[in-house]
């Protein structure tokens, strides 16, 4: 039976489809428990997005945490490694505070990741999943290309402490060219530097158009090596015909200490906010001392229970009243009548004026009736 | 047709300054100078809407995306944290944020430091840095006379000539931060209307270079 696409909302249309082309790619899906140890968290708390994590104590009085992410979880128990990878996907409600809203709430999840050895195609297939995703939700959609090399290796240049370098992120992401620049003034940081700094905090626009002005950046192999790879990727997409919607921006910067190699965010007109987020993660999976690379992405379901925004203008095609003496019967055979026809029909003994309905319907001994109508 | 771009300015002296910035610029709308209450002006042949709303909620709209950029003061960009692109400092509206207390007095490390303030995030990572236990009292105006009253040991608010503090008998301790209003944007519409909004931002950067 197929269903009416009426009856999804648009967040569990989507989820079907995301897992039906996960599968088609040879993700097998991962179901994990709804808490782990809170430790665990603590011990990884960097690669969190909110600091907050929603915790209990269970019976045995050892202190548990709902589960505030899932990659964690995946990487902890995979057994992926350089020989032998692993592609895994997963649908699941974490627990977060999503900013503004100062209170926990369920946030519905789905995304993947590649665990072994991440080679050119292995990039390749995750991002072009990634796209596949971000056009599952809308075809109107931008998704950013940075990459952690290319902007760790300008600021390694630099030679300053960890702290020092957070506050230039900080600037990098909000594209604050002045505060970049008194930044690099305060530090004494040199003329060319500092101008290429500013320049990669606002370089923005399609990879054809901005990777030579990337290129012109470069300072040392690393930041060549990084462009090299998105350069191999997109020409790989290109000549599969599917480079568009991608943009080179590298003042997306999250999590120095986890992320290493290519990162991405998708964006759709109407969300404020990316509805998708991945990228290289190595370091996270050597931390948790596993012998692998990794490569992966989450979609934000959550985003998109406001994007769809129309409220349904009929709670129901049909209102059918009934009586006291009506045959029910008959009353049965009427309703499925109605609805093997694909019409919704809702049952009552009286129009108390709170149901919005397209007709007004009445069962009564001769049979049916249309009373009003609404359209 | 291009959609417009979404403006939020912040009621008040800076917002009306603010707007003849982007009136020289070529985005004036010039039913907003005239003297009603509504507070949504639409200017179809610059493809522009603004909207007045409280200063310290315009960060609040455009990190929403309801607006697509606007003018807004640091101090409100700091207390908030907002997820948004500050993409130029206007120099306009420049104060400074700081700590003030009772003239002559300094702060008493020996206990906890009582602080009145009407921005406690930034007055708590202030003081976090320098170790200190602070207690913080959220007031939302005349801060000023909580030291006077004894409730509080210090204040963390804007200055700007300092004649205020002067006239209640404080004077600033310690300067916290500079501030000026910020031309910022939501990361989403600057991806998707990425061409007006660089159009904005390069005529508003010549214009503030020039001034400078």
């Amino acid at each position: 039976m197929t269903l009416p696409k009426m009856l999804l909302k648009k967040e569990e249309e989507v989820i079907f489809r995301l897992r039906a082309i996960f599968e088609r790619f040879g993700y097998k899906k991962f179901k994990m428990s709804k808490f782990e140890e809170y430790d665990f968290y603590a011990e990884n708390r960097n690669f969190l997005s909110s600091e907050n994590i929603l915790t209990f104590s269970g019976l045995d009085g050892k202190l548990l945490a709902l589960k505030p992410d899932v990659t964690l979880s995946i990487i902890k128990n995979t057994k992926g490694n350089y020989k032998i990878p692993e592609r895994v996907y997963y649908n699941e409600n974490v627990y977060r505070v999503r900013k503004g809203t100062g209170e926990y709430k369920e946030i519905m999840q789905v995304g993947l990741e590649y665990i072994g050895e991440v080679d050119c195609y292995a990039t390749l297939e995750v991002i072009r999943l990634a796209q596949k995703s971000m056009a599952i939700v809308s075809d109107d959609y931008i998704m950013d290309i940075s990459h952690m090399g290319f902007v760790m290796g300008m600021i390694e240049e630099l030679g300053l402490s960890n702290s020092q370098n957070e506050i230039l992120l900080q600037g990098m992401s909000e594209k604050n060219t002045h505060s970049i620049q008194e930044f690099c003034e305060q530090y004494g940081v040199k003329e060319a530097l500092k101008n290429a700094l500013v320049e990669m905090a606002s370089l923005y626009g399609s990879i054809v158009e901005t990777l030579p002005k990337a290129k012109a950046l470069c300072v040392n192999e690393k930041m060549k090596e990084a462009l090299a790879e998105i350069e191999a990727v997109f020409s790989a997409l290109k000549a599969n015909g599917v480079s568009e919607h991608l943009n080179l921006d590298f003042s997306m910067v999250n999590g120095m200490d986890y992320y290493n190699g290519i990162i991405f965010q998708g964006f759709i007109h109407g969300v404020p906010s990316s509805i998708l987020s991945g990228g290289r993660y190595d370091n996270l999976v050597h931390k948790l001392g596993k012998n692998s690379d990794a490569i992966g992405f989450a979609v934000y379901l959550d985003l998109l229970e406001r994007y769809d925004n129309l409220q349904k203008e009929y709670d129901t095609d049909i209102l059918l009243l009934y009586e006291d003496n009506t045959d029910t019967g008959a009353l049965l055979k009427s309703v499925e009548m109605l609805t093997d026809n694909g019409q919704s029909v809702m049952v009552q003994k009286q129009n108390t004026g709170r149901v919005k309905y397209k007709q007004l319907w009445s069962m009564k001994e001769r049979g049916l009736e249309i009373i009003a109508e609404n359209d | 047709m291009q959609r417009m771009i979404n403006i939020a300015l912040p009621k008040g002296r800076m917002g009306e300054k603010a707007y003849g910035v982007f009136e020289g610029i070529g985005y004036g709308c010039p039913s907003i100078l005239e003297n009603t209450r509504k507070l949504i002006f639409e200017n179809e042949e610059n493809g522009v809407r603004y909207f007045w709303v409280k200063p310290s909620d315009v960060a609040i709209y455009v990190e929403r995306g309801v607006a697509d950029v606007g003018i807004v003061g640091k101090d409100i960009l700091l207390e908030q944290s907002s997820d948004v692109y500050e993409l130029l400092d206007l120099g306009m509206g420049k104060c400074r944020m700081a700590v003030a207390g009772k003239k002559g007095g300094r702060i008493d490390t020996d206990r906890t430091l009582r602080v009145a303030t009407k921005f406690p995030n930034i007055a708590r990572k202030y003081f976090r840095k320098q170790s200190l236990e602070i207690e913080i009292i959220e007031l939302h105006g005349s801060i000023e006379i909580a030291p006077i009253l004894g409730m509080s040991d210090v204040i963390v608010d804007i200055v700007e000539t300092g004649t205020t503090l002067l006239e209640n008998d404080l004077e600033p301790w310690e300067d916290i931060v500079q501030i000026s209003a910020r031309f910022i944007a939501n990361k989403a519409s600057h991806k998707f209307l990425n061409a007006p909004i660089k159009h904005m931002y390069e005529k508003m950067n010549n214009v503030i270079t020039k001034k400078s």
